[in-house]
């Protein structure tokens, strides 16, 4: 036996940088535009109403949750459907994303197998795939807005992009780092499911975000630690757009646009730090995906 | 001439665990130990390929010839070493393995396209282009989960080819589709030899290799045993086989043929009231070389031992060619040369002066029975063999001492020889 056999020097000089796996996927944007379209096809081919399932999902939601909060739990939210979808839409986003990139790698396995391209693409197209549906949807919340005569703040409307942006760094992040360790731990897929779920009610969505920040005093800033949350702050702030309706204490108070800004460049700050670790951790994965799967 | 791939001591192992434990928990509860063997499939390889040669990789099933295509490909990554390659890559390791069946096949052009890396824009210009080489114009906007498996690669194969890449690595694939389609695949390959780019070809079929490549490499159990020009690596190839088993791997690996005696075969009725005993296969050069070439003469002579005497008695002599095919059968009767009998100790010589044959190793077998061959005495199937090895680059099965020249054309037309 030669010595290549028992002690082989590791590969590791040519494992790429972040900045080179940034490059790559520039040069493979197309990709990431078919691969997107192609799931939007894929999941409404043969069926009737097409995207319109996509509008129904929240739509549904909203008659539940309206039933089971307002009719039966009696909470006192004003305008309660408005309330709801300005947090849901985005937790929609962010749950489909991650539920579909976790799975990413290993739905596409045949490809993975055969062909060589940059495979972060597939959990990012799953997170573009995710963006389209809220799109979608959003079409839901704007036809109810003009159905109540709902006024949204313009001035933290601003704001919106700026959440939307930071929402999907950090989705994307975990989204590479998922796709990447579901290949290994199939156990992965399975628990992101219930982690989600958790984190749903983590989330100040269907309550408000009041309830919770009010008990722990000086300790709120623990709450906002989920990154999901100054997201839907903001939301909630420019759409819903109200902060103490009829004595009910839903948003944070005297909170002006810099410190919605200050929460969000937080998250954003915070994602990119997680993106780059989750590239990395991709790239150190990437090389076996092919005997893996 | 610069180099287009540079494989630098690459080895690469495989972890095949005995049992595969993807869930937590059971990887909880062996606390990591899982009980692994490791495989090697490549072992420190070392090969440079120039710019604008094709090269087949060759060697039996299991070999390693097929993980070097995907390190270099860079779908695996080699546990050892390094591959550079200079250029676009594209590579046909599966045809139209990146289409989705609910797609159709236009959006599958565009998407595996993408796939490899080829811009929209560029695939809009080349899309005509792209089906009619697939000849797929009739069913381009059906899902392609309603394409036949040979529509289905035509249009992979379309794909890749025309996204003209630098060096391009084959996999087996040119054995999919129709006569013709394969005929236009090969078309193809000519032409990108003709431009000057780099194919890197992994192939069962030696012909192939020696029709097209500049260099053949050949792998064995991972290592590369070696390099050169097709004929004498092909060869190496074949010797390589054949030291390891006479008769049943070469077979079965280059072949894909059964062996296995059934129990109506002549094998299993033989009742040894004569045994071949031996069997020497001589030609000009058997002293210096363990092949013939093509034309050269031919002795096999057939010893045998009858324990009793036998009238009723013919000795028969087969070559089959490495794929079972029937090249030559005959036997004492239809020869003209009829044995009276067969007492004690005798031997039986086959003689020709010409083997037409081209290049291969053709197995011989055997047979001693009686004139209706109800009776079978002794049969050898299979056992030996002799091997001719073609120094020239025509290919196929029989030498047919063809020359080639150049003339004038006479100057008034004239009838011609041959009516078309």
């Amino acid at each position: 036996m030669n010595r290549t056999e028992t002690a082989p020097r590791p590969r590791r000089s040519t494992e790429k940088s972040v900045l080179d796996r940034m490059s790559g996927l520039w040069r493979y944007r197309e990709l990431l535009v078919g691969l997107v379209r192609k799931e939007l096809k894929v999941k409404y081919k043969g069926s009737a109403v097409g995207f319109l399932w996509s509008m129904l999902n929240p739509a549904l939601y909203l008659v539940v949750f309206y039933f089971a909060f307002q009719v039966v739990l009696r909470n006192r939210i004003p305008n309660f459907a408005i309330y709801l979808l300005s947090g849901l839409l985005v937790w929609n986003l962010f749950s489909t994303a991650l539920a579909g990139a976790t799975r990413a790698v290993v739905g596409n396995a045949a490809i993975v197998k055969k062909v060589s391209f940059p495979r972060e693409v597939l959990p990012l197209a799953s997170v573009g795939a995710a963006f389209v549906h809220f799109l979608l949807q959003s079409v839901v919340l704007l036809g109810a807005l003009a159905l109540f005569r709902y006024p949204p703040s313009p001035t933290f409307l601003l704001l919106v992009p700026v959440a939307l942006v930071s929402l999907l760094l950090f989705t994307s992040a975990l989204a590479v780092a998922l796709s990447a360790v579901n290949v290994y731990a199939r156990d992965t897929e399975h628990l992101i499911e219930l982690v989600l779920l958790a984190w749903f009610w983590a989330t100040p969505i269907v309550y408000q975000y009041r309830l919770v920040a009010d008990q722990l005093g000086e300790a709120s800033w623990v709450y906002r630690l989920n990154p999901v949350t100054p997201v839907v702050l903001t939301f909630q702030r420019a759409i819903y757009n109200r902060i103490e309706p009829s004595g009910l204490a839903i948003l944070p108070a005297g909170k002006g646009v810099a410190w919605y800004l200050g929460q969000l460049g937080a998250v954003a700050a915070f994602s990119l730090v997680v993106l780059s670790l989750a590239f990395r951790l991709f790239g150190r994965l990437e090389g076996n995906f092919a005997e893996e799967l | 001439m610069g180099t287009a791939v540079e494989v630098t001591g690459v080895s690469k192992r495989f972890r095949l665990y005995r049992e595969t434990l993807t869930s937590v928990k059971e990887r909880v509860v062996r606390l990591g130990r899982v009980p692994f063997e490791d495989f090697w499939a490549l072992r420190d390889v070392d090969l440079e390929i120039a710019q604008g040669e094709t090269i087949g990789l060759i060697g039996h099933n299991g070999c390693g010839k097929s993980t070097l295509l995907n390190c270099i490909a860079g779908i695996l990554e080699p546990t050892a070493g390094e591959i550079h390659v200079e250029g676009r890559l594209a590579a046909l390791l599966e045809l139209g393995s990146g289409f989705h069946p609910d797609l159709t096949g236009r959006e599958n052009v565009f998407l595996n396209a993408s796939l490899l890396g080829l811009p929209r824009s560029e695939v809009a210009k080349r899309f005509d282009e792209i089906v009619a080489f697939a000849e797929l114009e009739q069913f381009i906007d059906n899902q392609v989960k309603h394409y036949s498996s040979g529509m289905y690669a035509r249009l992979g194969f379309a794909v890749a080819v025309n996204m003209e890449p630098d060096v391009l690595l084959v996999d087996e694939v040119l054995s999919v589709g129709d006569e013709s389609f394969q005929r236009r695949c090969l078309d193809r390959i000519r032409q990108f030899q003709r431009e000057g780019r780099t194919i890197v070809l992994v192939s069962h079929a030696s012909d192939l290799v020696r029709r097209i490549c500049d260099r053949a490499a050949v792998l064995d159990e991972g290592r590369l045993v070696a390099v050169g020009p097709p004929g004498e690596a092909i060869r190496a190839f074949r010797e390589h086989l054949l030291e390891r088993d006479r008769r049943g791997e070469a077979d079965r690996f280059l072949a894909g043929g059964e062996s296995g005696a059934a129990a109506d075969s002549p094998q299993a009725k033989r009742n040894l009231k004569i045994r071949i005993d031996e069997v020497r296969i001589e030609h000009p050069g058997s002293d210096e070389r363990p092949y013939l070439l093509p034309g050269e003469s031919l002795r096999i002579t057939m010893g045998y031992e009858a324990v009793e005497r036998i009238d009723d008695v013919v000795f028969g002599i087969a070559v089959y060619d490495l794929e079972g095919r029937l090249i030559f059968g005959s036997n004492t009767d239809l020869l003209g040369v009829p044995v009276n009998a067969a007492e004690g100790r005798a031997q039986v010589v086959f003689e020709t002066d010409t083997v037409p044959l081209l290049d291969g190793t053709y197995l011989l077998t055997f047979g001693v029975h009686s004139h209706d061959e109800g009776i079978v005495y002794d049969w050898s199937e299979q056992q030996h063999h002799f091997e001719v090895m073609n120094p020239a680059r025509s290919v196929g099965l029989v030498d047919m001492r063809v020359q080639a020249k150049v003339e004038a054309r006479p100057l008034t037309p004239q009838t011609p020889p041959y009516r078309r």
